[in-house]
């Protein structure tokens, strides 16, 4: 492996512009993520107009900031509040806020501070070995093993999401079909534009990012009454002691790998590997039942395991163009707006972007260690902002925001449109995260399966014959088909055997006790 | 977390409007496919694509026709559901306005009715924080960055 760029992209981190964007980006996160409500993918959606100004290293490594600081950030108030600020601190609450209702919250946020640089620190490291691999690896890829990738990734996503995996698909088609719209790349002639001029170049991902995640998700959460007025609990002596780091050591050591691993996978991502973490540790454990009632580890491996995925789920998108979650696609987008397109050229022909960002992460871990612990305080007394009045204030930057990409009023238009559509779909079971993932990938996926098509002289079974597409399409066929058999093979058993859900419904019964 | 804690699951008529909608969808994707041109495998034309995907639209509506008492994740409209249909026609309202009286004005009306009515914000609290929400909004936006944002001042 040639070292070169790997040093240079330290001396690019190391800018002063680039360390205030991770600064800024991680700060940012964490206040994000300890506010309960908006998650990382909205947040970076409604952020996205600001890194128009930010050159592309600069806005990367900023968004990266803002998606692991805030899977510290979520842990804060899962401890204090027992309210999660992020999906992937759900488990946390568990033993978290049992530690904290003992009176060592400082102890869990201290774990979960040390777990969490810990993860992203292996995970980071990984990742610079393995991303040039990968990439070099998928410079081979045709149109075929696009198509088939493409597939893969948004079959794997919709399989994963909320809702039921038929809802999902359904979310997946409505974005494929939103990136129909507008002129067709090998005909110039329009498609579903409806007439409309503002349609004629096709939609716009930034409105649709901030009108689903970001307006939709404020209009779904004013339809429950939020609880304000939490009073906090203290906090003090953060430092874990010996016997708690003796404890927790084995659980961050197995949460970094688990993390690593789950966040590569599309559709894994941080929520997935939090929760997995949390159940090997529970299965693993010599007295499971402590679990739910304040055990470390119970803090050191979800949080330890979300930042590893946080950070390994960046292998995708950066080598192979192709984003394993919601937030990922949104990065994805907004590094297309900068005229950056991830894919495995990247690492070669754009080293200073690629080893830029994946350094970053190093400085990042360092400045959430730092910063988290000190700045508690601070965080605590931001909980007591009351979401009445957030609301409204985020809702104007979000449609002011979406002025400023195009400097057009159509957009704002736009965001209150997808706000309205991301409540619906919501309320309807539809998860916006594969139709936003699916948007993203529609043009690359149409592109790819015509070129495909046209390669092929019209024969399919071309996908099948070449080694790597015809692997990935049998992956998908394998996922597509894995819950029907696992359907008929459960039908005589009364419950699942196990479900990701299992720590979480384990651990809610424990904590009544 | 998504879930609310206290919101019902959603009843059967809302399962068969979705799977009638997401159906019409497909049945419409799939009309306006062969309006730009099916094409061949061999010679993939504009409407192919959307052809395929219009296709699937059909077929997930037909799934979730057959299934539509499972709730599946959907939550049912009540009565809760009334603020955000407020709070929607007062952004609709903003994007209305701000092409003919600039931002100011339906900045602040938002900001009002959001803190008042929707958070039920004490006058104090909601006459202090709009117009110092607008201000610093018009400070970043305008005065510091410039953004060519219709406004009045």
């Amino acid at each position: 492996m040639d070292l070169g760029p790997v040093i240079d992209g330290f001396g690019v981190v190391l800018e002063p512009a680039n360390l205030l964007y991770c600064l800024i980006g991680v700060t940012i996160g964490m206040l994000v993520g300890v506010l309960p409500g908006l998650g990382p993918a909205a947040t970076i959606a409604i952020l996205l107009p600001i890194t128009f100004e930010i050159d592309p290293v600069g806005a990367v490594i900023m968004l990266a900031g803002i998606f692991y600081g805030a899977q510290y950030g979520g842990t804060i108030t899962s401890v204090l509040l027992r309210l999660p600020g992020e999906a992937s601190s759900v488990v946390t609450v568990f033993d978290g806020h049992a530690l904290a209702r003992q009176g060592r919250a400082g102890t869990a946020l201290g774990i979960a501070a040390i777990g969490s640089f810990v993860g992203g620190t292996v995970s980071v490291i990984a990742l610079s070995v393995l991303a040039p691999l990968v990439a070099g690896f998928a410079l081979d890829f045709g149109p075929p093993e696009y198509t088939a990738l493409a597939l893969l990734g948004i079959l794997l996503v919709s399989t994963i999401s909320g809702g039921g995996r038929v809802k999902a698909l359904v979310a997946a088609c409505l974005g494929l079909l939103l990136a129909v719209v507008g002129r067709d790349a090998f005909t110039g002639g329009e498609r579903f534009t409806l007439g409309s001029l503002d349609l004629a170049d096709g939609l716009d991902f930034v409105p649709i990012a901030m009108g689903l995640f970001g307006l939709g998700e404020i209009l779904h959460s004013l339809e429950r009454r939020q609880h304000a007025g939490h009073a906090p609990v203290a906090v003090h002596d953060i430092w874990p002691s010996r016997a708690d780091l003796r404890r927790s050591s084995g659980a961050i050591g197995r949460g970094s790998v688990l993390g690593f691993a789950l966040g590569v996978l599309p559709g894994g991502g941080a929520v997935m590997a939090s929760l997995a973490a949390y159940a090997v540790e529970k299965r693993r454990s010599p007295q499971p039942e402590r679990f739910g009632r304040g055990a470390v580890e119970g803090v050191a491996a979800p949080e330890t395991a979300n930042n590893a995925a946080a950070t390994s789920s960046f292998i995708p998108l950066l080598t192979l163009g192709i984003p394993a979650n919601a937030t990922m696609a949104v990065i994805f987008g907004a590094l297309l707006v900068q005229g950056v397109s991830p894919g495995p050229r990247l690492v070669d022909e754009n080293p200073e972007l690629f080893w830029g960002v994946v350094n970053s992460m190093y400085l990042g871990n360092v400045l959430l260690l730092v910063m988290s612990i000190p700045l508690v305080g601070v965080f605590v007394r931001i909980l007591r902002v009351r979401p009445a009045v957030l609301a409204p204030i985020t809702v104007l930057i979000t449609l002011i925001g979406a002025y400023t990409v195009n400097n057009s009023v159509f957009d704002i238009a736009l965001v209150v449109a997808f706000g309205a559509l991301g409540y619906l779909m919501k309320k309807l079971g539809l998860d916006p995260g594969p139709l936003v993932l699916a948007f993203v990938l529609g043009t690359l996926l149409e592109d790819s399966l015509r070129r495909s098509l046209l390669l092929f002289d019209g024969d399919p079974a071309g996908f099948v014959t070449r080694p790597i597409s015809g692997v990935l399409l049998a992956a998908f066929v394998v996922v597509a088909l894995l819950p029907l058999s696992g359907r008929l093979r459960r039908r005589p058993a009364a419950a699942p055997p196990d479900s990701p859900d299992s720590p979480a419904s384990s651990a809610s019964s424990g904590r009544g006790a | 977390m998504d879930d609310a804690p206290g919101a019902p699951p959603a009843g059967p008529l809302t399962g068969l409007a979705l799977a009638v909608g997401v159906t019409a969808l497909g049945v419409a994707t799939v009309i306006g496919s062969l309006a730009l041109g099916a094409g061949t495998p061999a010679r993939p034309d504009s409407g192919t694509w959307p052809l395929l995907v219009g296709l699937a639209l059909c077929a997930l509506g037909a799934v979730l026709a057959v299934r539509f008492r499972r709730p599946d994740g959907a939550e049912a409209f009540t009565r809760a559901s009334w603020p955000v249909a407020a709070g929607l026609a007062t952004t609709a309202g903003f994007v209305s306005v701000i092409g003919t009286i600039g931002f100011e004005v339906p900045s602040f009306a938002l900001m009002v009715f959001w803190l008042r009515v929707l958070g039920r914000e004490s006058w104090r609290s909601t006459l202090l924080v709009a117009p110092a929400a607008v201000a610093a909004l018009y400070l970043v936006f305008v005065a510091a960055l410039a953004v060519p944002i219709p406004h009045l001042l």
